[in-house]
């Protein structure tokens, strides 16, 4: 990599136009690490409400970013997802209230029981399609809500379990909310990582082969059952390892926090965000979490309609939601940069 | 180029925490004199700030009337009244949409952005329960919270929530005061919502009826989830029962309602409990089916004509017309809301100093205040182990197609005893 931005460097006619061609190169790694620091930074300036807003939208990112691989790469349509968020939720909230386990040990456990639930449940994902396979996946997230409510002894039925939050260690001088907000981001940065490489793996090639073209995905080779039951079970991992983030941050958990709105609102928090794109997560994420409150102080009488609106505005405005709207404004920019 | 890109992020990251975390910002204020040290966020000597969240959208969204009579009634104190002695109250509106993580933030929102001197209101026991660690924590007051769960007087760990309305346990002791008088030897078949407010209702029944003759001979759950409650109510009709108490949420309500009314073999009282009490639940049943239908109640209900020529009932009428002009004076969750409002404007009267904790200790110190949208009689008590504000009801019967009240307020404190976990 170093190696052509030395080329560049040598063959630059002038000083200023190296710099642009470097900075044309490489401006997604620029971008990130840029928005990484200030991912770091923005806890030590915010109010502390503020940081617990990033943190749910770090939350809702991860749980997206499952999302995003099962629909956005592998095409395949869940209107379940809010269910794998509440198996990761409840898990790491049983194991912390009833086995007392510390806590950072919650996280792999409730991804891992995420990955097997949802690997059984992806198998109907390998028979079913389309609205078929919607449907299954819906009625997985209304049947939730009363099976929770169901076995009281461990889930605390309807009342929900209260857990106290993780405390921050006395080294890092961290408030409450600054130390919950480092830990959600160090889950986001790893899930980010993850699906990343996935991605770009063998996987990710059978997956996109899978979502554009099923037939022809199967001509060359690429097996359909295993790759969508995995699609599956991986993206209901991270809607756990996001549950379990949920559980430390909000330190609460209820069947009502969990309903079928959750699900919608998620998938359509992944539309609005931009489907397929690796940013669309994150910006699905801040959707989720400030439109709705922004709606509320447009019209106090009926947030439920402008929140609505907005989606359809988006839409309208950026078809590819708004990973693909600032993908154009990125692009226009590196046109800019490239121009001598 | 990647490497010294997150070599420098690093470093400079380094630097960052090197920094250490956020200084413990002042961010309240606190009074001088006779209650030095107590918080005065939110609270000056002409403006008080209070914040409520409620589900203004989602399935609950019926609820969201109440927020709109209590701002009525601040305007009017504010207008009319120069405020809550010298203070205009300014009361936020939150939504929650029925969500607990929703109420969590937008709690969060109230108390450190808006800086509220209290939580005036959360609705719903889910949202309730998200939040009220986090009142205690910020030591903030949350009063008055809407939901009849007895958990809020129960609890000694959480001093800065409290309840108001009657809780389920205190309407259930109402109910078996009833019977031990009427019916000393009844046999009770009891439908109940399979939750924390069907349990609670159901549990302060069983401990209520303790000693008696009154026995409950069949019980039948249904969860909210269930399509008819048609094969619960069959069941019950074989127990030859000759009380039917009908513990449920509105549409369930109804349902059991027309049941019985369907069956003519059967014939119990039937007692409907007060979430399912309003007459909207009964009018699909048709009036002339649900005639002696018992329930009670606690406020006065605006379309009684008991009520046409009380000055409280009047006032309200007019100031809602005044202050409200888009709400319909006629929804019982406006009145609620109206009686609330006033509830707090009492107790913060009383309060010896003006700050949170001011707040706090008065809203646990009532001593049989009158609210005048209460029923007469009805009055607000609290205590160091009483943490309930109103325990009394008053019965009704259903003639003709509204309800009407009958005999004496019944006072659960004297009759029973105080309620402790």
């Amino acid at each position: 990599m170093s190696d052509t931005a030395e080329v560049t460097r040598v063959d630059a006619p002038a000083r200023g136009g190296a710099f642009r061609r470097v900075a044309a190169e490489r401006w997604r790694w620029i971008v990130l690490a840029a928005l990484f620091a200030a991912a770091c930074y923005a806890p030590f300036q915010l109010v502390p409400f503020r940081v617990f807003q990033f943190t749910m939208v770090l939350v809702y990112a991860v749980a997206l970013l499952g999302l995003n691989l099962l629909v956005g790469h592998a095409g395949q349509i869940s209107l379940g997802h809010g269910a794998f968020f509440a198996v990761g939720a409840y898990g790491a909230a049983i194991m912390l209230d009833r086995f007392e386990l510390p806590y950072p040990v919650t996280l792999p456990i409730a991804a891992a029981v995420a990955f097997v639930i949802g690997l059984a449940l992806g198998l109907p994902a390998m028979r079913l399609r389309g609205l078929y396979l919607a449907l299954v996946t819906l009625a997985m997230a209304i049947f939730l809500v009363p099976l929770l409510k169901r076995f009281e002894e461990v889930t605390g039925g309807s009342m929900g379990l209260t857990l106290p939050k993780p405390a921050p260690p006395a080294w890092t001088g961290l408030a409450e909310d600054q130390w919950l907000y480092f830990l959600a981001l160090a889950v986001a940065v790893a899930a980010f990582l993850a699906a990343y490489s996935l991605m770009r793996s063998r996987v990710g090639r059978a997956l996109h082969a899978i979502r554009d073209n099923e037939a022809a995905a199967e001509t060359m080779g690429v097996r359909l059952s295993f790759y969508k039951t995995l699609a599956f079970a991986w993206s209901a991992m991270f809607a756990g390892a996001a549950g379990c983030v949920y559980t430390w941050v909000i330190g609460f958990v209820s069947p009502d926090s969990f309903a079928v709105t959750l699900s919608i609102t998620l998938l359509a928090g992944l539309v609005v965000g931009g489907l397929g794109s690796l940013s669309g997560p994150l910006l699905g994420g801040l959707f989720v979490m400030f439109v709705p409150s922004i709606s509320q102080d447009v019209n106090e009488a009926a947030p439920g309609v402008i929140f609505g609106l907005l989606i359809i505005a988006v839409m309208y405005v950026a078809p590819t939601g708004l990973a693909g709207l600032t993908g154009r404004a990125a692009h226009s920019i590196k046109k800019t940069l490239r121009r001598e | 180029m990647r490497v010294t890109a997150i070599g420098c992020t690093a470093v400079l990251l380094l630097a960052m925490t090197a920094c250490g975390g956020r200084e413990e910002a002042g961010t309240g204020t606190t009074a001088t004199g006779q209650c030095q040290g107590q918080q005065t966020t939110g609270i000056t000597d002409k403006s008080l700030k209070l914040g409520g969240i409620y589900p203004l959208s989602g399935p609950a969204s019926a609820y969201g009337a109440i927020p709109k009579g209590i701002k009525a009634y601040f305007d009017f104190v504010n207008a009319e009244q120069n405020g809550i002695g010298g203070r205009k109250v300014e009361f936020l509106v939150r939504d929650d949409g029925y969500q607990p993580p929703k109420a969590v933030e937008e709690a969060r929102r109230l108390v450190e952005q808006e800086k509220v001197f209290a939580l005036f209101q959360t609705l719903g026991t889910p949202s309730t329960t998200a939040t009220w660690d986090y009142a205690d924590q910020q030591k903030v007051p949350q009063v008055f919270v809407a939901t009849g769960a007895s958990t809020w007087g129960t609890d000694t760990a959480h001093p800065w929530t409290i309840g108001w309305q009657p809780n389920y346990v205190s309407e259930a002791r109402v109910y078996a005061q009833y019977l031990k008088q009427e019916k000393p030897e009844a046999k009770v078949a009891v439908l109940f919502q399979n939750d924390d407010f069907g349990k609670d209702l159901l549990g302060g029944f069983k401990r209520a009826i303790e000693g008696t003759q009154v026995k409950i001979v069949a019980e039948q759950s249904y969860e909210v989830t269930d399509p008819s409650v048609d094969p619960q109510m069959s069941n019950l009709a074989e127990s030859k029962a000759d009380v039917f108490l009908n513990v449920t949420t509105p549409k369930f309500g109804s349902q059991a309602l027309a049941a019985d009314a369907k069956n003519t073999s059967w014939n119990p009282v039937h007692i409907v409990n007060n979430v399912a009490a309003s007459v909207t639940v009964l009018k699909p049943v048709g009036f002339e089916n649900v005639q002696g239908v018992v329930s009670s109640t606690y406020y006065k209900d605006p379309n009684d004509p008991t009520w046409r020529s009380d000055q409280e009932m009047m006032r309200y009428q007019a100031k809602m017309k005044q202050y409200a002009p888009d709400a319909d004076p006629a929804v019982p969750y406006h009145a609620f809301g109206w009686a609330v409002a006033s509830s707090f404007h009492k107790a913060m009267e009383a309060a010896k100093c003006p700050t949170r904790e001011g707040l706090r200790d008065s809203v646990r110190a009532l001593n049989d205040v009158q609210v005048d949208m209460l029923l007469p009689g009805v009055t607000m008590s609290t205590g160091p182990d009483d943490g309930f504000p109103i325990e009394s009801m008053q019965l009704m019967t259903f003639k003709g197609e509204r309800w009407e009240l009958f005999g004496d307020v019944i006072d659960t404190r004297k009759e029973f005893g105080p309620l402790t976990g």
